[in-house]
């Protein structure tokens, strides 16, 4: 009996509220964005902001509760932009999207900063049981940064790895950790490059306890990139079936997948709401496409993070999600 | 030739390099109190009084437009709000959810195509008239692409972006076509989102074929896009049925400039000569620089001059300091050009072009 657990990527939308106010708070040029040292007033919005977001899942009925991700300007370069050693210059755009993050230039060592752990600490006071982690993936974050202070881009990885692992290191009890991938599908790496992201996530995933989902985004991974990802010591794998279906369920077929999948089965970008009978079709779908992989557990997600989308719409959505028929899925 | 039409009569040189803008200018600090007065539910200031105000200010810039002496004007789309809302708002089919990010706390009101798009209430045709009753230069239409109005929307109805384009684009055409009927000779298509994703360069001039339908061969039709790698849209974009490309280059310190050389440019070149997003104003000696930079594209008879994008982000005097050195500029190179101190030679096209 496959178990069916709804949860998102994280990196939420800001109430309308708090986009006002922190936008007063903080100003809207790129120098005013989030640089881990906000006064009081600014932290407080943000604490505000994170019970809404934990109360909107709880009230959805989600399996797994992120903290969301309300202080990343960034997106998922979000980690660096904190850390002292890390410069943000221009505003760069963020993959295909009509969206913009600024450009985080290591210029010297990374160690831990203890910024993401400090949010889900806050969020654990909150959340009595599911708490997901989320972190962006080691090679999409070497992809997103600029490296002044590495020899190559080799070392280079490596140290995005163990700067995130030892921010894992430092989190809560979590129940799961959602690492986000999409620079492995949209900027794939190369011979050679393919085993090391798949090493540099083995290097996140053994730092934390806890089932670690490695979740590649926007399209389906290229075959090698698939087996390399395949050979890391995670728990799950993603599988975008929004963006690509096709592709997806080809390599899950070809390939095997590891013992728990994630499935991208909400649209993150797009308000049309998807009804929980949908949802639940999609996932029944894949189960049935891969007949020779037995799931023991499927996460099912947003295919995106969710900041992409107005309010009412991305409410519906944890909702649609929360409402999927977990004991009709079949396996 | 569309482009003869827009010579002043008193045009001072021989050679005409046609001077213009892209399209929005910075707004007086008024009208946005004036916006902020009319939402408020508070206040007794109605829409009557805020198209009053949005009169005054489109009076306003496009004689500001004139005293910077450029060749053709527009009202620096002072009633419009921003270049996808303006046109979801009076279009059937689309609603409005909420604000999205685009980048750090800067928002947009993203709609969602929630039913088959329809022409509904007019775009820009009024626009067009006051402006033009207003201006004694010709006046220029910026008017938002299909691909773009597709693009940064939510689309829950059409199979993919591309079908929504095509049907946006019928309405395009539609608008223009009224446009036309009102007298409008030179209409300017904004492409931005075709630099995010230039591989859908083949949607984009499949919509503008559906644009150009019945549009009478008279009428200058422009095409704007700025802030992407243009060679990944080169030279497959000279297939377009236009007369003008609208291309930011000064930003990039023309680091894409020779992009457009091989092959030889066949269309008419409007060319960003001064950054909008430098609040220095350049000096009339640096902008002829990169209008020199600009002949060695194209012929001066094939060359219109313009900023690199919409100036409105800018501090309305230096978006006036700009506009005024660019025409200084132009004309200087018209008179350098008249008495041959000029010798810059664009490409002859090859047998393979």
């Amino acid at each position: 009996m496959t178990e069916i657990v709804s949860t998102t990527p994280g990196l939420y939308p800001l109430p309308d509220w708090a986009k006002e106010d922190l936008k007063t708070l903080k100003g809207n040029q790129k120098e005013d964005l989030i640089s881990g040292t906000e006064g009081p007033e600014i932290e407080e919005a943000y604490e505000e902001v994170r019970t809404e977001f934990i109360d909107a899942q709880k009230a959805a009925s989600l399996d797994r509760i992120v903290e969301g991700q309300g202080r990343w300007d960034d997106m998922i370069a979000h980690p660096l932009v904190v850390h002292d050693d890390v410069e943000t210059r221009g505003i760069v755009r963020y993959y295909d999207n009509n969206n913009f993050y600024r450009e985080p230039v290591v210029k010297g060592e990374l160690s831990a900063t203890g910024d993401v752990a400090a949010e889900l600490s806050a969020a654990a006071e909150q959340v009595a049981d599911g708490l997901q982690a989320v972190l962006p993936g080691p090679y999409s974050l070497a992809d997103l940064a600029t490296d002044e202070y590495y020899d190559d881009s080799e070392e280079f990885l490596a140290a995005i790895a163990d700067f995130l692992a030892e921010e894992a290191a430092q989190f809560p009890a979590v129940e799961t950790l959602f690492l986000l991938e999409p620079s492995l599908v949209e900027n794939a790496p190369e011979e050679g490059e393919d085993e090391r992201a798949s090493e540099a996530i083995d290097t996140v995933a053994n730092a934390i306890d806890a089932d670690v989902v490695a979740y590649p985004y926007w399209g389906a991974l290229e075959e090698k990139v698939y087996a390399h990802v395949m050979d890391a010591d995670i728990d799950a794998l993603g599988f975008d079936l929004v963006s690509n279906h096709d592709e997806n369920v080809y390599n899950a077929q070809e390939y095997g997948t590891p013992d728990d999948v994630a499935l991208g089965v909400v649209d993150g970008q797009n308000t049309l709401v998807e009804s929980p009978e949908t949802i639940t079709e999609r996932v029944e779908w894949f189960s049935e496409q891969t007949p020779q992989n037995d799931y023991g557990r499927i996460y099912a997600t947003t295919n995106t993070e969710t900041f992409y989308l107005p309010v009412n719409r991305f409410e519906e959505k944890l909702e649609a999600l929360g409402a999927v028929q977990k004991a009709e899925v079949k396996a | 030739m569309t482009r003869e039409q827009f010579r002043p009569d008193d045009h001072e040189n021989d050679h005409f390099l046609l001077t213009t803008v892209v399209g929005s200018y910075p707004k007086p600090k008024w009208l946005h109190r004036a916006r902020d007065l009319f939402e408020d539910e508070d206040s007794k200031f109605d829409a009557g009084d805020f198209e009053e105000a949005k009169d005054d200010a489109a009076r306003l810039i496009t004689q500001e437009h004139e005293r910077c002496g450029l060749d053709v004007v527009c009202d620096g789309e002072m009633r419009r709000n921003e270049m996808v809302e303006y046109f979801a708002h009076r279009i059937d089919g689309y609603e409005f959810n909420g604000p999205v990010k685009v980048w750090g706390h800067n928002y947009f009101d993203k709609p969602s195509v929630v039913d088959e798009v329809e022409y509904g209430e007019e775009w820009l045709v009024s626009e067009y008239e006051f402006t033009s009753d207003v201006a004694t230069q010709p006046v220029k239409v910026p008017i938002t692409g299909p691909y773009t109005l597709a693009k940064w929307s939510f689309n829950e109805v059409y199979d993919d972006e591309a079908d929504l384009a095509y049907e946006l684009a019928e309405l395009v055409n539609e608008e223009i076509e009224a446009l036309v009927d009102a007298g409008a000779r030179y209409i300017q298509i904004d492409e931005p989102a075709l630099a995010t994703t230039p591989d859908d360069h083949a949607i984009v001039g499949e919509c503008l074929e559906r644009i150009v339908a019945d549009i009478p061969e008279d009428v200058r039709l422009g095409l704007h896009v700025c802030y992407g790698d243009y060679s990944r849209i080169y030279p497959e974009i000279l297939e377009y049925p236009v007369h003008e490309f609208d291309i930011e280059l000064c930003n990039g310190g023309y680091d894409q400039l020779d992009v457009f050389k091989e092959p030889t440019f066949t269309k008419d070149l409007a060319m960003g000569v001064v950054d909008i997003h430098a609040r220095e104003i350049e000096t009339v000696a640096e902008i002829k620089g990169n209008i020199k930079k600009a002949l060695e594209i194209v012929p001066p008879e094939r060359l219109t001059v313009s900023p690199d994008c919409g100036v409105k982000l800018l501090p309305r005097e230096v978006a006036y300091g700009k506009m005024e050195n660019m025409v200084k500029a132009a004309r200087e190179i018209e008179a350098e050009l008249d008495a041959g101190e000029i010798d810059i030679e664009p490409p002859a096209p090859s047998a393979g072009d």
